[in-house]
């Protein structure tokens, strides 16, 4: 279980291979590699050119709510590896924002966890984007697709 | 305590964190930002009721009605859009 935030580029071949080296039960690995997009889509149709993205964080706290998600998705599901590298600071598009990795003996649990890790940072670990478009600096507001997709892991109680 | 503010929150209330020694009566999250709204129109602003914010209490995401006991740092964000 490894959880990082850094503001440098990570090599998803390198992350990779560190995971899994070593661990022979692992059966199926699912990476979820997140990049910054040139072209924003509201939620009203209008799209926005973005120039540059970025990403904000509160260090300290950032860490914390990425460990605990992590450690949820090792709750709920048989991993062997799991692995979350979270960019902040300022990127291009076509950047590496975010690398989400896991790793389970068999594909059903690694490619659930693998959703689920990305459903619910998007919504739990305190991150903010700052788009550059043409028409100046725009904080872009949460997506409720994001608030549906994370509310679909969430246990009934 | 420490107060911070993130992403747009830090613009509108002018500055991206402060000291500030509430008084005794302000015993929650929800009683603290009634007593910050106080301090400037940019607080008001960014604190409004019907604002989309959340809060962390020592770095631990809280509701408006947790108490704040002994917290060293109380912090105030717009919703999460990281990933």
């Amino acid at each position: 279980m490894a959880v990082r935030v850094q503001e440098a580029d990570f090599d998803v071949g390198a992350e990779l291979d560190r995971l899994t080296t070593g661990n022979r039960r692992i059966g199926g690995l699912a990476v979820f590699v997140g990049l910054v997009r040139e072209m924003h889509v509201r939620e009203d149709y209008h799209k926005d050119r973005v120039d540059a993205l970025t990403l904000e964080h509160y260090p300290g706290m950032t860490e914390k709510a990425l460990e605990e998600i992590e450690a949820e998705a090792n709750r709920r599901w048989p991993l062997e590896a799991t692995l979350i590298v979270h960019r902040h600071g300022r990127m291009d598009p076509g950047e590496r924002i975010v690398l989400v990795a896991v790793g389970s003996p068999h594909r059903e649990a690694a490619f659930a966890a693998c959703e689920f890790l990305v459903d619910w940072l998007k919504t739990k670990a305190p991150f903010w984007k700052l788009e550059e478009t043409p028409a100046g600096e725009k904080w872009i507001g949460a997506h409720t697709g994001d608030d549906q997709a994370a509310a679909r892991w969430e246990k009934k109680s | 305590m420490k107060v911070r503010y993130f992403a747009w929150m830090k613009r509108t209330v002018g500055v991206p964190e402060e000291d500030v020694e509430p008084p005794a009566a302000v015993r929650t999250v929800g009683d603290l930002v009634t007593w910050l709204r106080a301090r400037s129109p940019g607080h008001a602003e960014a604190l409004a009721e019907g604002a989309a914010f959340g809060a962390a209490v020592d770095k631990r995401t809280a509701t408006f009605d947790v108490v704040l006991a002994d917290a060293r740092e109380v912090a105030f964000f717009p919703p999460f859009t990281g990933g």
